[in-house]
């Protein structure tokens, strides 16, 4: 019936026509991606407070550096469940495309406000990409890392010479993370209509037009013919 | 001030018996972990250390014994597998601990016993201080002393991958790091160390740190007397010295005495990890944090226009109507 799926994901659809309304996350994606940014905002919070000597006051709002020693790492796991759901799901749309390479050299022209110029795109934009592969390998790199150097439950699963790479590791890894979350969060609020697909699930269908053409043609051809009137 | 206790310079030193006040002030902390300013110290204390000839231990294990008696301490009862060690290694329960070396001299054809007390070197440059993240969890005395404060250790373990010693254990109940505090307990009060004292035949000493190096200078004059040409003095100068410092009969090969490290000093990895790149690294995070912010705040949004929405409505309809005629 409906033609494959190159640019979607289950469960995208056309929700409305008039005017357009575009599904672009399930119930379940979005609690699983805000369990999973819930859980990264405390680990930076917890993690940075061990950082640098000028942030070790917040450990308090965890309830001291105690609780907060302890509790860092269990939301580590959390964190790495949780965002091995979102991989899951996500990762086939995050493959690179040809289009991506035209997309990045001239992101001035989207910076610009030239969206018109850049290539059509599918569910997810080179910028996109980089923020899911970019993650992916730090919370890799931050959860083998954490492991080596989690004196309550693994004192002794590296030797000391490893340990000290691995606390180095990661806390690089954990700046690399910062600067993701940064570049992330600030594209989805500057990018204007976007939060909504992680609060209510669905966008515009000018946003879609916009941002992600490609996207939105395949969902449009995909309408059941009985959802029109 | 004269009032205070006054610091021992021997390890027999006793106390007077009338009670005196602490000798050792919060104001003669000269550096602690994660803290970058502290207050100019008002005074200079006597720089102290225990010195631990190896040539005159007999391995009895009475200042094992000492330590955990003072330091009241539970080392757990193990099991014996067969090793002079008792028990197995460090543990948060046993501040010091005799290892125990079988060695085939070559040159003499000869089986010795090298018998090392291990515990915290008290590095005048302390890796496990440098390393914690905590304020105040561990600090350095004008004395020389660096000791762990439990109230401010988080149990994290960062001591023990700052330590060029392998000295801090972290506890698995109370969930801090301890480790042989040189008796600042004692010392503050005028006493030498409970280990020192208890030592039957003076393998350990205690006194300033300029008394025991001399006193190490005679005994390594000894040695060499005996034929121990290689006899010397464990001061390690990579860590800046220490004030627990040891006579060896093989000073030229440490590491024969259970692995004492010939040339201990803090990782270059820890100097890196904990160096100015640190402070760089939460300039970039802020700076990306604030320039983000500036730039949302500022700059013109990436917003939808009303074309998009009718262009998108046309895309849906007229796919629909394909749809419909399919
Ligand atoms: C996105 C995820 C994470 C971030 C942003 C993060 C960040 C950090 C940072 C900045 C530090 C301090 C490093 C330093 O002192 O220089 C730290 C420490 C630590 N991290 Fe993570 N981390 C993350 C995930 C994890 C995971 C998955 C684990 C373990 C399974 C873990 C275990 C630890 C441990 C054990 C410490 C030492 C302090 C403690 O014992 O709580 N971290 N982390
Ligand atoms: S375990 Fe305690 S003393 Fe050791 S580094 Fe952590 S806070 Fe500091
Ligand atoms: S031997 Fe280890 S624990 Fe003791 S002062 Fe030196 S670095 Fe710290
Ligand atoms: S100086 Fe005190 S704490 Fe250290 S080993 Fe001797 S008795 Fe134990």
């Amino acid at each position: 019936m409906a033609e494959k799926r190159v640019y979607s994901a289950p469960g995208d659809e056309i929700e409305a026509k008039h005017p357009v309304l575009v599904g672009r996350y399930r119930g379940i994606t979005r609690l699983n991606h805000w369990v999973t940014a819930a859980c990264m905002i405390v680990l930076l919070i917890s993690g940075f407070s061990f950082f640098h000597p000028s942030l070790f006051w917040m450990t308090g709002l965890f309830g001291g550096g105690q609780t907060t020693r302890w509790l860092h790492p269990i939301v580590g796991l959390v964190l790495v469940a949780s965002f091995l759901m979102l991989f899951v799901q996500m990762w086939k749309l995050n493959l690179p495309r040809r289009e991506d390479v035209e997309w990045s050299l001239k992101i001035g022209d989207m910076l610009k406000g030239d969206e018109d110029k850049l290539p059509e795109l599918g569910k997810y934009n080179a910028g996109q990409k980089f923020v899911f592969w970019g993650m992916s390998a730090l919370i890799a790199v931050l959860v083998t890392t954490g492991i080596m150097i989690w004196e309550e439950y693994f004192p002794h699963i590296v030797s000391i010479p490893v340990r000290r790479i691995a606390v180095a590791v990661h806390a690089l890894a954990a700046l690399g993370a910062i600067l993701i979350f940064i570049v992330h969060v600030y594209a989805a609020i500057w990018t204007r209509g976007t939060i909504r697909a992680m609060t209510r699930g669905s966008v515009t269908g000018g946003w879609a037009f916009r941002h992600h053409r490609k996207w939105l043609r395949e969902l449009a051809g995909r309408q059941r013919p009985d959802t029109s009137k | 001030m004269s009032e205070r206790a006054p610091e021992p310079v021997t390890a027999a030193a006793n106390p007077p018996i009338q009670p005196l006040p602490s000798n050792l002030l919060a104001s003669d902390v000269i550096r602690a972990s994660a803290t970058a300013e502290l207050p100019a110290p008002e005074r200079q204390l006597t720089q102290v250390a225990k010195l631990i000839d190896v040539s005159k231990c007999i391995g009895c294990k009475a200042c094992q014994s000492a330590c955990i008696e003072w330091n009241d301490t539970h080392p757990d009862v193990e099991e014996n597998v067969g090793v002079y060690e008792n028990p197995h290694d460090l543990t948060p329960d046993m501040f010091t601990l005799m290892r125990f070396t079988e060695y085939e001299n070559p040159k003499t054809n000869e089986l010795e016993w090298l018998i090392r007390k291990d515990g915290c070197m008290h590095c005048a440059d302390p890796g496990c201080l440098k390393a914690c993240p905590a304020p105040g969890a561990i600090v350095q005395y004008s004395n020389g002393i660096v000791d762990f404060i439990s109230d401010n250790c988080i149990g994290c373990g960062y001591c023990v991958t700052g330590c060029p010693f392998n000295i801090p254990r972290v506890s698995k109940t109370a969930h801090v790091s301890k480790k042989c505090t040189l008796c600042s307990d004692r010392v503050a009060v005028g006493q030498g160390p409970a280990c020192a004292k208890a030592c039957p035949t003076k393998a350990i000493s205690f006194g300033t740190k300029e008394s025991m190096i001399e006193l190490a200078e005679e005994r390594v004059e000894d040695l060499k007397s005996r034929g121990y040409d290689n006899a010397g003095l464990y001061d390690p100068q990579g860590v800046g010295g220490t004030h627990v410092m040891y006579v060896l009969h093989h000073a030229d090969q440490p590491s024969l005495y259970a692995g004492l490290p010939d040339d201990p000093q803090i990782s270059p990895v820890v100097r890196g990890w904990k160096g100015p790149a640190k402070t760089v690294g939460l300039a970039v995070a802020g700076l990306a944090a604030a320039g983000a912010l500036l730039h949302g705040l500022f700059a013109r949004a990436n917003e939808v226009t009303p074309h998009d929405d009718e262009e998108a409505e046309n895309l849906v309809d007229g796919a629909g109507h394909r749809g419909r005629e399919a």
